[in-house]
C-alpha cells in the first residue's frame, strides 16, 4: 500500500521549511490532520488542494511559517502589474545547472516559492491553487506573475554572478 | 491591439488557463510577431527549469515507513494519543480503516480529474503518433487475421496480462490484426479496426493509476478522436480518425466484451 501523495507532499514540504527534520514532522502532521478531519473533506472538492491546503495550513501556524506570513502579509498584491516582459536570460539559463535554478527558487520568498512548485512541479491549474491556497484566482495571477518576475530576478543575478565568479 | 496587451496572456496561455478562443487568437498573434514568440519562449523555458529544479526532494525509506505505518493505524492506541481522545481509540480505529479506503480512492479519483491538461494531452498525442505510425508503416500488424480468437491468443506471452476481444457480427466493424505497443516502457497491445475504410487502433495497458495522467473523458487530441476507459485492471484507449459516434459505438462493444 502507497500512501497518497507522499512524495510530492514531503517535496513540498522541504522546500517550504527548508529543512528535512521540519518537513518530515509537517507531513506527518499533515496525514494526522486529514485523517482526523477527512468527515471535513467533501466529496466531489479537489483532494489534492485539500491535503496541500492541510500541510501549507500547519507550516503557516508553525514557527517558521509564521515569520513567512507577517513578512509577506506587508506586500499588497491585488493589482499587480502582469504585464512586464522577461528580460533575456535564456542564453543564461541554457548553461544554468539544476543548482542554480534551486538555488534562486530558494532565495524566493515561501509565497513566491510556493506558489510556482504548485504550477510547474505540481502542474495544478490555477482553481487548485486558488484551493490551496484559500486566496481568489485574480490573486493567483498577480501572485504568480510576481514570482516569476522575482525569479528571473534572482536568476539573473546568480548566472551573472556566476559567470563573474568563473 | 499591441504586444501588451497580449502579453499579460501570455503566462496563462502558457499554464493551459486560457479559453480555447483566447488561446487560438493569442497563438495566431505570436506567428506574426517575433518579440511575442520571443517572449513566449524564455517563459517556457523558465517554466521548464523550475518544473526540473523543483523535483528536488525524496523523503527517506525510513521516515516513509514510520508515516505507512501510522497512516495505515498499525498502532490504533499511539494514534488516539495523537487525536487526543483518549478512551475512544478503538471507535477512531473502527473509523480510519475506511475513512482511509475512501482517502485513498478519491486521491486516485480525484487524481484522474484533476490531473494537468498537459500530461493528458502528452499521453493522447503519443498514441496519436502509435496510431499514424502504424498506419504509415509497410506492415501494420503483427498478427494479420480478422479473426478475435486467433488474435487474442497470439499476444500471449508477449505482455503480461489478457483481455477479451468483441464479437463483431453484424456491426460495421473489422478486424483487421494486432501488434504489441509500449507507453511509459509498458507493454500493451495494439489492435487495428476498420470502419467504412478508416482505421481505428485500440490500445490496452495496464492500468499505472495516477502516473498515465489520463481522465476517462473523450476528447480530441489534434484531429483525432480519443476515448479511454479503465476497466478490470486495463486501460483502453480507442484513437481513430472518424467522427465520434464510431467511437463511442466500438468503445461500447470493447466494454461489454471486457
Amino acid at each position: 500500500m502507497a500512501v497518497p501523495l507522499f512524495d510530492q507532499l514531503y517535496n513540498f514540504a522541504r522546500w517550504l521549511t527548508q529543512d528535512n527534520a521540519e518537513a518530515e514532522d509537517l507531513v506527518q502532521e499533515t496525514y494526522a490532520k486529514a485523517l482526523r478531519g477527512f468527515s471535513s473533506f467533501q466529496a466531489g472538492t479537489n483532494f489534492r488542494a485539500w491535503m496541500y491546503r492541510i500541510l501549507r495550513n500547519s507550516f503557516l501556524s508553525s514557527r517558521s511559517g509564521l515569520k513567512t506570513a507577517v513578512v509577506f502579509d506587508e506586500q499588497g498584491e491585488e493589482g499587480a502589474a502582469a504585464a512586464d516582459s522577461p528580460t533575456p536570460e535564456s542564453l543564461y539559463l541554457e548553461q544554468a545547472n539544476r543548482q542554480i535554478v534551486q538555488d534562486a527558487l530558494a532565495d524566493l520568498p515561501v509565497p513566491f516559492r510556493e506558489i510556482l512548485l504548485l504550477c510547474e512541479v505540481e502542474e495544478m491549474s490555477y482553481q487548485e491553487i486558488a484551493e490551496t491556497l484559500s486566496i481568489p484566482i485574480g490573486t493567483v495571477m498577480s501572485r504568480l506573475s510576481r514570482a516569476r518576475k522575482a525569479l528571473r530576478g534572482v536568476l539573473q543575478q546568480r548566472l551573472k554572478g556566476g559567470r563573474h565568479g568563473v | 491591439m499591441g504586444c501588451e496587451a497580449w502579453t499579460v496572456k501570455l503566462d496563462a496561455y502558457l499554464d493551459g488557463e486560457l479559453d480555447s478562443a483566447g488561446a487560438r487568437e493569442l497563438s495566431g498573434h505570436m506567428r506574426g510577431c517575433g518579440a511575442c514568440a520571443a517572449d513566449a519562449l524564455e517563459r517556457v523555458k523558465v517554466k521548464r527549469a523550475v518544473a526540473v529544479a523543483g523535483r528536488r526532494y525524496e523523503p527517506g525509506a525510513e521516515f516513509r515507513a514510520q508515516v505507512l505505518k501510522s497512516v495505515a493505524g498499525m498502532d490504533p492506541r499511539s494514534q488516539t494519543r495523537d487525536v487526543g481522545h483518549p478512551g475512544r481509540g478503538w471507535k477512531w480505529w473502527v473509523l480510519a480503516v475506511p475513512a482511509l479506503s475512501v482517502l485513498m480512492v478519491s486521491l486516485l479519483v480525484n487524481l484522474y480529474v484533476e490531473r494537468g491538461k498537459g500530461r493528458r494531452q502528452l499521453v493522447y498525442s503519443e498514441l496519436v503518433d502509435r496510431h499514424v505510425e502504424t498506419l504509415a508503416s509497410a506492415s501494420p500488424v503483427d498478427v494479420v487475421s480478422t479473426d478475435r480468437h486467433t488474435v487474442k491468443p497470439w499476444f500471449q506471452g508477449k505482455i503480461p496480462f489478457a483481455f477479451n476481444l468483441p464479437d463483431l457480427a453484424g456491426t460495421d466493424f473489422t478486424l483487421l490484426g494486432g501488434r504489441v505497443a509500449y507507453l511509459a516502457q509498458a507493454p500493451g497491445a495494439q489492435l487495428i479496426y476498420q470502419v467504412r475504410k478508416h482505421d481505428i487502433s485500440i490500445f490496452i495497458f495496464q492500468d499505472q493509476g495516477r502516473s498515465m495522467g489520463v481522465t476517462s473523458t473523450p476528447m480530441r487530441a489534434l484531429s483525432f478522436n480519443v476515448e479511454n476507459w479503465s476497466q478490470n485492471g486495463l486501460r483502453y484507449f480507442v484513437v481513430g480518425e472518424v467522427n465520434p459516434e464510431d467511437i463511442e459505438a466500438l468503445s461500447k462493444l470493447l466494454r461489454d466484451a471486457g
